[in-house]
């Protein structure tokens, strides 16, 4: 019995999109991404496995140029030759029907994409039962607790081609166990995400998770103000998925709706953020959905916001080149860093995390930040909440949970010059609410941030 | 396009399934998108392939493949995977009783939305945004429009044999007026587009070119207007944000798997409490709230649920008092309620759950203009900007394109940059005023995420214009 019944039929994703290509023919340039892949999730609650899933799939992507400009794309899940033959000629069809795309970059041309190590075949291979076991760990990590959370496994290989010859291909997987342990008034979280499934602890996130359920009972309630912070690494992710989305995008700088100035030092000078699939550290594969090599960019070096993430379509605009950003869904939301990394500008400021609560004479623990929403993509204002842990510090030392706050805060300006007290040494892969493995980065000592109200509104 | 369901069933009873459900979904969408007299984006997708559920003793398991030709074998995998998690075992499970059907549905439509022509979709996208350029100091005028087409095939091994073919579309407009240091956004019909089912009737009632100058005007105007103040006063929502309030703070707070923690890792729990089903004051006694997917034109309409349980209406709030949930054959039978047809997958190859249908508040029987009037001050908000909710659907805080001043029954001058806050039940128990007739709308949100793997759900939220008492106004950042 098989876990891939797709497998045996189905080609290649290289050998997938050279079929598109050959069926598009001269009528039109075209570009084309193919992904085949096994992804499969383990989800728990109430501290059992109440949800189960895997598949095994391939999907296709295809943009096509007539001569003239006009463009259109299309996508399938249908590999077959009829599927792809209708996928084809859907796209054509589409685009003679379109007005000219006066913006339009052309293809990439072809470039050596870089060597990246993110793959392992055992974590691609992984089963459920050795997802089950992971799971197992966690809600033993706490007992007595309830546990909730999951463990996933994701893993495939992924082919771009275009008929200007870049051809690219690359393998990754992923693996992450996140969940929360809770009591009957409190929650605490964990979280780890790899490369292999073989490098997670799943314990130790249990544990930690259980620690800080147990630690946050009996919650003070709290007044809203501003407050000294330390975040940990789940809510700087969520800060550096904003600033991404919203600030770094040259399509929102394009439209006047980011608030990033080049040049300018809108950050901490402590502060140096970057974004960089080719990194050890990183997931997934080094191009993007151009076909565009990725290579690290460099977006604030000490507190100086100095690039923006770029693809071939913003790059045409702005009158530079890619920086290897595109995304299925650019041509709407703009060019996105995926592959986001925090750090200390001097490493020599870098902190443990318990310097920077031992620092910190009065002020709050924030293990996670939920349900994030824009105010003002320009001023990056934020409203949200925190959850799975919230502590009151006093006199350097962690005195117990508080209540859940809702704060209205610049995300920019929480990062600001003079705001950024402490960063810590260790940094790790977090996950905002948005999805795992997107960022990788400490925890941070902030001066200030603004929490507007409490459980009582 | 009944066999590979029946093959995956077979497939998944052959290895060990007590019970099993497969799905065949065909689905396509087609999305245009234009900015500033371009079309940014004109994508079609179109995605196929077959979903399996196996329950063994307590425990599920879920497998889906594209191929066809592998249904049999994806369901020995979800069968397989089911007996995986039943080494993390939970509490006995059984599926409430439901009728075993063999029937078919088709969305009520007019107009085959993918059979009208690209020309003319792209000439209407474009010629609005052209409308809202032409207004001085606009910097982004957008248009969007968006049809799903899917076909479901639904078998399961009690006997289940249901086809259905549902029709959607929708679509909107939106002008973005940037300043020195801020952008504001005025949108038509609403924030992110009005969506329903039909055909393409649907987007020619809209009448996009009509609306085009007065958003693009009035997101310039924001500019200029002063800021929505501090305070706690009366606050009148316009319908399209008090739909988005009931999706937030009702919609999501009342579905079960919230309330049994099958969700308190990621999307949260829920305030509500089993227990005090049919006693707990939600709101004041004009709430009166529905899940109704029998709605015609509603955005969660349909046949029959993932389940194969038919769509039906279900009383949620009566008179204020909590008195139902939405659920499915599992959730209900864990906590003895009815089963209410409400479990939906996100296409082939994610797992049927709870999800909302048309969760709506039943009209009142004033109008906008009789709760202007009637308000000696407060606040008129309308089409939302943000919003954001505790992971117990208690603690809220929305923000809002637009509003207005009211003073002495009358409205006064543009304010920018509105936001409110509330606790749910407080703010549900302000409620004094509500409009109905010709103001009562079936609005659609066709991006309900929930889930891991994150799957998105198209679901629908009647509401009119309504005051609520004493509410805190104009948070800032």
């Amino acid at each position: 019995m098989t876990l891939s019944p797709g497998a045996p039929r189905t080609p290649g994703p290289a050998e997938i999109c050279q079929q598109v290509l050959d069926l598009v023919g001269d009528r039109a340039e075209a570009q084309v991404t193919s992904q085949q892949g096994r992804p499969a999730l383990t989800r728990f609650a109430n501290s059992f496995i109440h949800q189960n899933v895997g598949e095994a799939g391939v999907s296709v992507n295809l943009k096509v140029a007539l001569p003239d400009g006009r463009v259109a794309t299309a996508s399938t899940t249908r590999a077959d030759s009829a599927g792809l033959a209708a996928l084809v000629e859907g796209a054509l069809a589409a685009a003679a029907l379109r007005p000219v795309d006066p913006d339009w970059p052309g293809l990439a041309p072809p470039a050596t994409v870089p060597e990246v190590d993110h793959y392992d075949p055992a974590t691609e291979a992984a089963t459920p039962d050795e997802r089950a076991r992971r799971v197992r760990a966690f809600v033993d990590a706490g007992p007595g607790l309830r546990a909730a959370g999951y463990c996933d496994t994701d893993g495939g290989t992924t082919a771009f081609a275009n008929s200007a010859g870049q051809r690219a291909e690359g393998r990754s997987t992923r693996a992450t166990i996140d969940g929360i342990h809770q009591t009957d008034d409190s929650a605490g979280s964990g979280h780890a995400t790899a490369t292999r499934l073989a490098d997670l602890d799943a314990t130790g996130v249990g544990a930690a998770a259980a620690d800080r359920a147990l630690r946050s009972q009996a919650a003070a309630d709290i007044g809203p103000g501003e407050y000294e912070v330390v975040l940990e690494p789940e809510c700087v992710s969520t800060i550096l998925i904003f600033l991404g989305f919203y600030g770094f995008n040259a399509k929102q700088v394009i439209e006047g709706q980011s608030g990033i100035r080049l040049g300018e030092s809108q950050f901490d000078r402590a502060v140096s953020i970057w974004d960089d699939a080719t990194a050890p550290a990183a997931l997934g594969v080094a191009f993007d959905a151009d076909g565009t090599p990725k290579r690290r960019l460099e977006l604030v070096q000490a507190g100086v916001s100095s690039a923006l993430a770029l693809d071939r379509r913003t790059a045409r605009k702005m009158g530079t080149e890619s920086t290897g950003h595109a995304v299925p869904e650019s041509d709407a939301y703009g060019p996105i860093p995926s592959n986001l990394f925090l750090g200390p500008a001097d490493p020599a400021f870098g902190a443990g995390t318990s310097d920077l609560i031992a620092s910190t004479a009065r002020g709050l623990l924030v293990t996670t930040f939920n349900y994030c929403r824009i105010l003002d993509p320009k001023t990056q204002v934020v409203t949200g909440l925190t959850r799975n842990g919230t502590f009151l510090i006093e006199d350097g030392k962690v005195r117990g949970g508080v209540k859940n706050l809702r704060f209205t805060q610049s995300f920019i300006e929480a990062l600001g010059p003079g705001n950024v007290l402490g960063i810590s040494r260790e940094a790790r892969f977090a996950d905002s609410e948005f999805g795992p493995g997107l960022v990788h980065c400490p925890a941070l000592r902030l001066g200030s941030w603004r929490f507007t109200g409490g459980v009582r509104g | 396009m009944f066999d590979p369901a029946v093959a995956a069933v077979e497939g998944a009873l052959a290895a060990g399934a007590e019970y099993a459900d497969a799905r065949v979904v065909v689905s396509r969408r087609q999305h245009l998108e234009a900015q500033n007299e371009t079309i940014e984006t004109l994508e079609q997708s179109e995605s196929a392939g077959v979903g399996v559920r196996a329950l063994i003793g307590s425990s599920w398991g879920f497998f889906a493949t594209a191929e066809f030709e592998e249904a049999r074998q994806a369901g020995e995998a979800a069968a397989a995977i089911a007996r995986a998690s039943s080494t993390v075992p939970g509490p006995p499970l059984s599926l409430a009783d439901v009728p075993v059907r063999e029937d078919s549905y088709e969305t009520p439509h007019d107009e085959d939305p993918f059979a009208v022509s690209l020309a003319e979709k792209a000439d209407l996208v474009v010629g609005v945004t052209k409308t809202m350029q032409a207004v001085d100091g606009v910097a982004l005028a957008r248009a969007i429009l968006t049809a799903w087409d899917t076909e479901k095939y639904f078998v399961s091994s009690q006997g289940h044999r249901i086809s259905q073919h549902l029709v959607e579309c929708g679509g909107g407009i939106d002008a973005i007026a940037v300043g020195e240091a801020e952008t504001q956004r005025r949108s038509y019909p609403q924030s992110f587009g009005q969506y329903q089912t039909g055909g393409y009737e649907v987007i020619r009632r809209f009448d996009l070119p009509g609306h085009a100058e007065r958003v693009a005007s009035e997101a310039v105007a924001l500019l200029t207007a002063p800021e929505c103040p501090e305070a706690t006063t009366d606050l009148v929502l316009e319908s399209s944000q008090l739909a988005l309030q009931i999706h937030e703070s009702v919609g999501h707070a009342i579905e079960l798997d919230r309330i049994l923690g099958w969700e308190a890792a990621f999307a949260g729990t829920s305030f509500l409490e089993l227990p005090r089903l049919g006693s707990l004051a939600y709101g004041s006694a004009l709430m009166n709230i529905t899940a109704d997917a029998t709605l015609p034109g509603a955005l969660g309409t349909f046949g029959y649920d993932d389940e194969g349980t038919p769509a039906q209406r279900v009383d949620i709030v009566k008179d204020g008092r909590w008195v139902g949930v939405l659920s499915g054959r599992d959730s209900a039978a864990l906590a003895n309620l009815p089963p209410g047809g409400m479990v939906r997958g996100d296409g082939y190859n994610r797992l049927p759950m709870v999800r909302m249908t048309n969760v709506g508040l039943l009209p009142g029987e004033s109008s906008l203009d009789e709760i202007i009037a009637a308000t000696e001050e407060g606040i008129l908000m309308a089409t939302n900007r943000s919003w954001s909710i505790d992971d117990k659907r208690l603690n809220f805080q929305f923000g809002c394109e637009i509003a207005w001043e009211i003073r002495n029954g009358s409205l006064g001058r543009m304010l920018k940059n509105p936001t409110y806050t509330g606790i749910t039940p407080q703010f549900w128990g302000s409620l004094d005023m509500l409009a109905g007739g010709g103001e009562w709308i079936h609005w659609g949100v066709p991006n309900c995420g929930k889930g891991q793997p994150m799957q998105t759900a198209r679901t629908g939220h009647s509401a009119a214009p309504a005051r609520f008492r004493g509410v805190r106004v104009g948070v800032k950042g």
